[in-house]
This record gives C-alpha cells, sequence and structure tokens, in this order.
C-alpha cells in the first residue's frame, strides 16, 4: 500500500512502528490472558499478581473433558502406576476420574461442542446451498421489484434474534422443537440465508457472464452451464460464505440460550453457565473458552482476504 | 411474489431443459418461501399476541386487550429507561469504536514489517462469540484478583457491580471487539484515496492538518457512515454481551426483552415490546441498505 504520504508521517516512522506494536499487545492481551489461563496450574491462576512465567500443564484440559470425584485417601503407588499419563495429573490433585466399567465418564463439554458443531455445520451447508442458488437467480435474471426482494431478504437477517425468539418458542413448544438439533438448524439456516445470498451475489457478479454464453452456444443447457461452469469458478466464493455462516451459527447465543437446554444445548450458552454454580475452576473454563475460541481464529486467518467483503454483505470488494 | 415475465422468451437456453423463467423462480423462491415461514409467519404469529395479555407459562387462552400492551409499555418510565441506558451504550460503544478503530487505521495505513499478520490478528476479536468474550472480560474485570485492576493499579475497583461502572466496562469490552471492524473499513478507504491527490497537496506545500481534513476525510467519509449505522443498529439490538456480563446492572432493551418474555412470561406484553423495538431496528437498516447502495455505485 502506497502509505508514507508526507515528510510528517514519514518522520513519524518509528514511533508508529512502536505503536502498532504497543496497540497489537493491548489488543491481544485479554486472548493471551485466557490462553495461558489455560495452561496454568489451578493454584496460581487467581495469583495477584498476575503469573506470567510457570510451567504449563494439561491438566486443565483433561479436567474439561472428564468427570472427577475427590480422592477420600491417596491412591496406592501400584495405581498411580498403572493409571495413564493424563489421569496421573487428576491424582496429584487429589481427584479421580469417574468410570462406569473401563468406560471414562466425559463431562458435558464435548457434548456441547458438539452439538455447536453439528448445528453449525448442517445450518451452513442448508444456507450456503440455498444462497448460492438464489444469488445466481438475482445475479443472473432480471427481475421487476429486485431490489425490494432483495432488501427484504437483507431485513430478515437484521431481525434482532430475541424478537424472533418469541415466536419461534411459542411455535417450536407447539412442534416439539425445543431443545432439538433440528430446531437450531433451521432458525440458523434462516438466519444465514440472506447472508450467503447476499455474499454469493457479490461473486457471482464477478464471474464474466460471457462464460455462460459461451457454454450455451456450445449446447449446454442453462442449469449444466450453471453446474459445470458458475458452481467451479464461483469456489472461493462459496469456501468464504461457508466459514462465514460457520462462525456465525458457532457464536450464536440468543437463540441457543432461549431453545435449548441439555439434549441439543450447543457451547456459547453452556460456557457461561459454569460460572454460576458452586466454586468454579477458572483454568478449566479458560480451557473450554480456548478449544471453543480456536476454531473461530483458524478460519479468521483462512478468510483474511475476504473480511471486508463478508462484513459489509459484499457491498465493499478489495 | 409480484416479479416474474422480464426474461427473453426466446433465449437460446430457453428452448433447451428448464427455461430461464423456471431456473430462475426455482433458484429464488425456495429462499424466499424459507424466509417467509421461518421468519415473517413467526414476526406475524407475535404480532397477534401483541395485542393480548397471553402467558406462556399459563395454560390459559389468549385474551384481546387491544392496544393495552403498546399504551401501558409506551407509558411505562421502566421502560424508557431501559432505552435510554442501550442508547448510552450505544454512544459510549459505537462513539469508542469510531475512535479506536478509525485511530488504529491511521496507525496501520503506512508500510511495516508484518503488516498483513498484524491486521489479522487485531481482526481476531470481532469474529469471536460475544458470549465468550462476555465471559472471558468477566475474569478480567475481577474485582480482587482480575488482571485489568492490577495493570491499572486501581485495588479493587468495582467494574460490573453497579450500573454505572457496568454500563462503562461492558462498552470497553464492545469497542474492545468492535474497534477492529471500523479500522477495517476505514483502512479500505484509505487505501482507495488516490495516490495522486496527496502528490498534489505535497507539491502545494500543504500541511498534514490541512490535507487530512481536505483529502483523506472526505473521500473516506462513506465508509465511515457504514460502519457508524451498522454498528448502531448492532448496537441497539445487542444483548450477549451485557447479558453474561451484567445482566442486572445493564439493563439494555433487548435483556429487558429476555426477561419479559423467558424469566416473566409476560408473552403478550413482550411481543408488543418486540415490535417496537422491531420497527427502530427496520428503520436503521432502512437508512443502512440505502447507503450501502449508495457507496457501491461508486
Amino acid at each position: 500500500m502506497p502509505a508514507v504520504t508526507s515528510r510528517a508521517q514519514r518522520a513519524a516512522h518509528p514511533i508508529a512502528i512502536v505503536a502498532i506494536a504497543a496497540a497489537t499487545l493491548i489488543f491481544l492481551a485479554p486472548i493471551l490472558w485466557i490462553a495461558s489461563t489455560a495452561f496454568k496450574p489451578r493454584a496460581i491462576a487467581t495469583s495477584v499478581p498476575p503469573t506470567v512465567v510457570f510451567t504449563p500443564e494439561v491438566t486443565p484440559f483433561v479436567k474439561l473433558f472428564t468427570k472427577r470425584v475427590q480422592l477420600k485417601e491417596p491412591p496406592t503407588p501400584e495405581a498411580y502406576e498403572a493409571a495413564p499419563w493424563w489421569e496421573k495429573t487428576i491424582l496429584d490433585g487429589g481427584e479421580r476420574v469417574l468410570r462406569v466399567g473401563d468406560d471414562v465418564q466425559l463431562s458435558q463439554y464435548p457434548n456441547r461442542f458438539l452439538n455447536s458443531l453439528i448445528v453449525a455445520v448442517i445450518s451452513t451447508v442448508l444456507a450456503v446451498g440455498m444462497g448460492t442458488f438464489t444469488a445466481y437467480g438475482f445475479s443472473r435474471f432480471k427481475m421487476a421489484g429486485e431490489a425490494d426482494l432483495l432488501f427484504f431478504i437483507l431485513s430478515t437477517r437484521m431481525l434482532p434474534p430475541i424478537v424472533v425468539a418469541i415466536p419461534m418458542f411459542l411455535m417450536y413448544r407447539t412442534f416439539g422443537l425445543t431443545d432439538t438439533h433440528v430446531g437450531l438448524i433451521i432458525l440458523y439456516t434462516a438466519f444465514n440465508l440472506s447472508f450467503s445470498v447476499w455474499l454469493m451475489k457479490g461473486f457471482i457478479d464477478e464471474i464474466p457472464k460471457e462464460y455462460e454464453e459461451a457454454a450455451l452456444v456450445d449446447g449446454y443447457s442453462r442449469l449444466e452451464a450453471f453446474f459445470k461452469i458458475v458452481l467451479p469458478e464461483a469456489a472461493t466464493g462459496i469456501a468464504a460464505t461457508a466459514v462465514f455462516c460457520f462462525i456465525t451459527a458457532w457464536n450464536e447465543y440468543a437463540f441457543a440460550l432461549i431453545l435449548t437446554n441439555r439434549r441439543a444445548q450447543t457451547a456459547p450458552p453452556f460456557i457461561p453457565s459454569q460460572i454460576g454454580s458452586g466454586l468454579p475452576e477458572w483454568t478449566v473454563i479458560a480451557a473450554g473458552t480456548l478449544l471453543f475460541l480456536l476454531p473461530v481464529a483458524i478460519f479468521t486467518f483462512a478468510l483474511r482476504n475476504h473480511l471486508l467483503r463478508g462484513v459489509t454483505f459484499g457491498a465493499i470488494r478489495k | 411474489m409480484a416479479v416474474l415475465a422480464t426474461l427473453d422468451p426466446n433465449s437460446r437456453a430457453a428452448s433447451r431443459g428448464w427455461s430461464d423463467l423456471t431456473i430462475r423462480n426455482a433458484f429464488i423462491l425456495p429462499t424466499i418461501i424459507f424466509l417467509i415461514v421461518f421468519n415473517i409467519f413467526p414476526l406475524v404469529y407475535s404480532l397477534g399476541f401483541s395485542f393480548t395479555n397471553y402467558r406462556a407459562s399459563v395454560n390459559r387462552p389468549a385474551e384481546f386487550v387491544g392496544l393495552q400492551n403498546y399504551r401501558e409499555l409506551l407509558s411505562n418510565p421502566d421502560i424508557w429507561n431501559n432505552f435510554t441506558i442501550t442508547a448510552q451504550y450505544v454512544i459510549l460503544s459505537v462513539g469508542g469504536q469510531m475512535i479506536v478503530g478509525f485511530g488504529l487505521a491511521l496507525l496501520l495505513n503506512r508500510k511495516f514489517p508484518f503488516k498483513g499478520l498484524v491486521t489479522t490478528l487485531l481482526l481476531l476479536p470481532m469474529m469471536l462469540s460475544p458470549a465468550v468474550v462476555g465471559l472471558f472480560w468477566k475474569l478480567l474485570y475481577d474485582p480482587s484478583w482480575g488482571p485489568i485492576n492490577y495493570a491499572l493499579g486501581i485495588g479493587k475497583f468495582e467494574w460490573l457491580s453497579n450500573p454505572t461502572n457496568a454500563l462503562i466496562a461492558t462498552a470497553l469490552t464492545d469497542i474492545w471487539m468492535w474497534s477492529p471492524f471500523v479500522m477495517l473499513l476505514a483502512l479500505a478507504g484509505l487505501s482507495a484515496v488516490p495516490k495522486h491527490l496527496y502528490e498534489a497537496a505535497a507539491i502545494d506545500r500543504a500541511g498534514t492538518f490541512y490535507t487530512f481534513f481536505r483529502i483523506t476525510l472526505p473521500l473516506i467519509t462513506p465508509l465511515l457512515l457504514i460502519a457508524l449505522i451498522f454498528r448502531t443498529m448492532e448496537a441497539f439490538k445487542t444483548f450477549d454481551l451485557p447479558f453474561v456480563m451484567s445482566t442486572a446492572n445493564v439493563q439494555t432493551i433487548a435483556i429487558r426483552l429476555y426477561q419479559m418474555a423467558f424469566q416473566s412470561w409476560d408473552t403478550g406484553r413482550a411481543s408488543a415490546l418486540a415490535y417496537i423495538v422491531l420497527i427502530v431496528v427496520l428503520a436503521i437498516t432502512n437508512i443502512y441498505v440505502k447507503y450501502l447502495n449508495k457507496v457501491k455505485e461508486r
């Protein structure tokens, strides 16, 4: 980017770099803090001043995934030796992992994580699938009232979740869809569909019409041209849209809070609910938070060239 | 749908397989129908409830009460207080985001090592789940061992335990989350300012301030306005972050709506309040989309 534009700016360069470094550090500090807490020994997690240098341990992650009980007496040396490495870290803390037979009893976390994954993946596939077809329809064919229809589609995305949640809750209760994966999938699909249409329309608008016209001349039908010419050309756009939809569904809180409580509960309402009960183990909560945020962080890097387009519903491209 | 029949019936493809008209309808109608069934129909359904005294927790049929819910809501000082808190939240957080975000963009709009990496890292907060962000900021703000009090050296400051502090604390978190959004749009604007304008200004020996106010600012104003309107709309609806951080102390209108609908189970009245909120949101959306289209045409 041509940036150094005036003498004043050029002179400030070293200062600017220091300022950039400082700003980056300040912005990342909260994330770094939660990430480091996830590897801290329990005793120093809430120390004042905060402990910066420590030996990282994975105990919080083992605890995150397992159900545990307090040990009444220390384990026998034989039992301690026989335990797998990850269980030793639990035994060291005066607890043992609950088992039924030989099966380790899992905590609720993996289940909530899995629910998030199921709901986010399926709703993304549906929203991007339908959205791509619709975007093609809007992109290639003239239609009276097109702008109004597109506004209508976008406006559904702008509805506050709480406003939609009231009637949806009543309807879901009638049809037995509360606390089901299907219920959340429908809502997240509807929520992401408008976004997907707008974003995909931007991507498809960029594919030259001549490609399809050439295919039509070659004897393809319009449908064949769509599947064999347009879809492959739009692959990058489809992938970017899918990642955005996934992140939205993955992060969604209000609908999940209102419409699920056990079976289909996703991670966002579950993670904060852990601090309501008894003495919370901050390191375990931090571990759960870190694991939950990690996919989004990775996707953000994958998406970095499409972020602007995504947050403006495809209106602004770089 | 008031559409159909503007396609060329003689197009080549019309003679093979599906006609263009069929394809267009088959591609577009399912989405429209889906959105009507799962977004518009529920809203119509709750419009009906907004004129009743229905309570979802009691097995008793709804009674029609006319405009009573709306009248009571609009004359209830508590509700107005919720709107005031929401407005304060919007002004604090969006105002802060515009300043911090624009500042960051000006800072980043130059060549420096690891630019791509740094920019992406700075954008991370806005991609995270607001509920989970709210949770870990609650830990950061902890009065007795939270790192924020330690870093600022302000003892056991209670960030979240009274309405004034909690409003500021949640707005600060919101600023942390969403300044990157403003930064992203502002950076796009800054990089699109034609370089020759700056060269011309330099030849004319224009000062830094003059260049900024006469060249940079006017040219990126449209993008900043998009950021402003979008963030205003989102902040007005805000629920997740203050709900997780301090339900009792940051009573935004969305939180009040949640409590009315799902804790007091005052379904009829909550539906009416939902409609009042909806009208405000749609008004802002309308402005936003008009502006978006305007910028798009440039």
